[in-house]
């Protein structure tokens, strides 16, 4: 990773999460909010490989738990698992159908949420858990997947510049019947 | 060969290394106390960033506006149906209101108990919501006022609406963290206005809108409908951290359950805490109104 692309990440992985706490998680949406950071992170995998995205993750993470005084190391350990599988993904698969991102936005949110409950389950929840909790994270989910390609699409434009050839080359998907050479 | 296991170790070692750390970080979070070195760190960064944090904020409030303005049209037809009943239903309690106030001062007057909420003689500071924590599980805001300001831990912070909840433990100079009463470590002590039956108000996590009133008896009469409001300190050895009377939301609904050994109440918050731009941090919650 250059340096040029990791103060990239790094500028998307705080401005985003900055974004995320001053204006997004503000506004409501059908009686939730979109949470970008999964997006971001997701983004940073699926463009720059899994090393990247889990350390996009785990920064994102912490900052947010810095910021917003939460239990620190939660955020980062939830982000940072969105992010390496982001980048898996990419890694073993290369998806490169036009809505993958929509799709893969959806999953990681996904399991961002599914991460966090479970962590806090873990660590002990002090009140009654509501069945309408599966309900925000739906709505969470349906919105992030609405807002997935436009974000996913900013983070390309900001690294892309910054990414080496080998990133920025895609692997061609098999075309059975055809030559190599046609 | 060589590179493609070097590159795998590699990328082993360091997703290793970052879970390693979040752990060490959640394990060493929770163990401490809130006046523990982490928590020293947390706030030394809440300090650094809230002056960001309030630029980004007073920035981005006409994007955040925008995106609420679509929303708020979905609702508002709905909540103007609602609105409407309500104030027909408010009209009618004003007037039997009106004539119970004038029965009442007299007999306050007789036995002293002038008890205005006098929310002004609280020290109330207004202050901006800058920041909002995106997840269901931290129900917490950050405002632009701190410590400079006369804001310290547990004074309740309030909208015109309603109880909004308690500033944490997380006060720096110039910002606080807000603890809503949606939260899951809140609980509120209240009582219904008209019939004084006493309960605590605590959440359920993934409902913002859906409080419950704990610890009510079978026996107690609560309809939906009903306004719960701060019951304030009803012992010198235990005082409440808010001030009695403060409005904090509406019976929606009863459940009677017969093996339970207490009512379920679920009550709605008087505050829109997913919209909030603006508090007041009531700065003496304690002090005792003048006459």
């Amino acid at each position: 990773m250059t340096v040029a692309l990791g103060a990239r990440l790094a500028a998307l992985a705080l401005g985003g999460a900055l974004l995320e706490i001053v204006a997004v998680s503000q506004v409501s949406v059908f009686g939730g909010n979109a949470d970008l950071s999964p997006l971001l992170v997701m983004a940073a995998g699926l463009l720059c490989g899994s090393v990247a995205g889990a350390s996009v993750g785990f920064a994102t993470g912490l900052f947010l738990d810095l910021t917003l005084v939460q239990t620190l190391g939660l955020s980062s350990l939830v982000l940072l698992g969105v992010g390496y599988w982001a980048g898996r993904l990419r890694e073993l698969r290369d998806p490169q159908g036009p809505f993958a991102p929509l799709a893969i936005g959806a999953l990681a949110t996904l399991g961002a949420e599914a991460g966090y409950a479970i962590v806090q389950f873990l660590l002990g929840v002090d009140a009654p858990v509501s069945w309408l909790l599966a309900r925000e994270i739906v709505t969470t989910v349906l919105v992030n997947a609405l807002i997935a390609l436009p974000v996913y699409a900013i983070a390309r434009r900001w690294l892309e510049p910054s990414l080496p050839d080998s990133l920025r080359r895609r692997r061609r998907p098999a075309r059975p019947g055809l030559s190599p050479l046609t | 060969m060589y590179d493609s296991k070097k590159a795998v170790r590699r990328r082993r070692a360091v997703l290793g290394l970052l879970v390693a750390c979040s752990l060490i970080l959640l394990t060493a979070y929770f163990g401490e106390s809130a006046g523990g070195g982490l928590h020293a760190v947390q706030r030394g960064f809440l300090e650094a960033v809230s002056p960001i944090q309030d630029g980004a904020s007073r920035a981005l409030k006409p994007v955040r506006d925008l995106f609420g303005w679509f929303g708020d049209t979905l609702d508002a037809k709905k909540e103007r149906d609602q609105l409407r009943e309500q104030v027909r239903q408010w009209r009618a309690e004003a007037i039997a209101g009106e004539v119970a106030r004038r029965k009442a001062a007299g007999l306050e007057k007789l036995v002293g108990l002038d008890r205005d909420l006098g929310l002004s003689e609280m020290g109330p500071v207004a202050a901006r919501v800058i920041a909002r924590s995106p997840t269901v599980w931290f129900n917490t805001v950050t405002i632009n006022k701190g410590s400079v300001d006369g804001v310290r831990p547990y004074q309740p912070v309030i909208t015109g609406d309603g109880l909004v909840g308690t500033v944490s433990l997380n006060v720096a100079g110039h910002s606080a963290i807000v603890q809503l009463i949606t939260d899951t470590k809140s609980g509120v002590a209240t009582k219904v206005a008209d019939t004084d039956v006493t309960g605590i108000v605590q959440p359920a996590v993934g409902a913002p809108n859906d409080l419950r009133l704990e610890f009510i008896r079978h026996a107690d009469e609560i309809k939906p409908g009903a306004n719960l409001i701060t019951s304030g300190t009803s012992t010198t050895r235990l005082p409440s951290l808010f001030p009695p009377g403060i409005p904090v939301g509406r019976v929606t609904k009863v459940d009677q359950d017969e093996v339970d050994l207490y009512q379920r109440v679920h009550l709605r918050p008087f505050a829109e805490l997913r919209k909030l731009n603006f508090v007041q941090v009531l700065t003496r919650p304690l002090r005792e109104p003048q006459s």
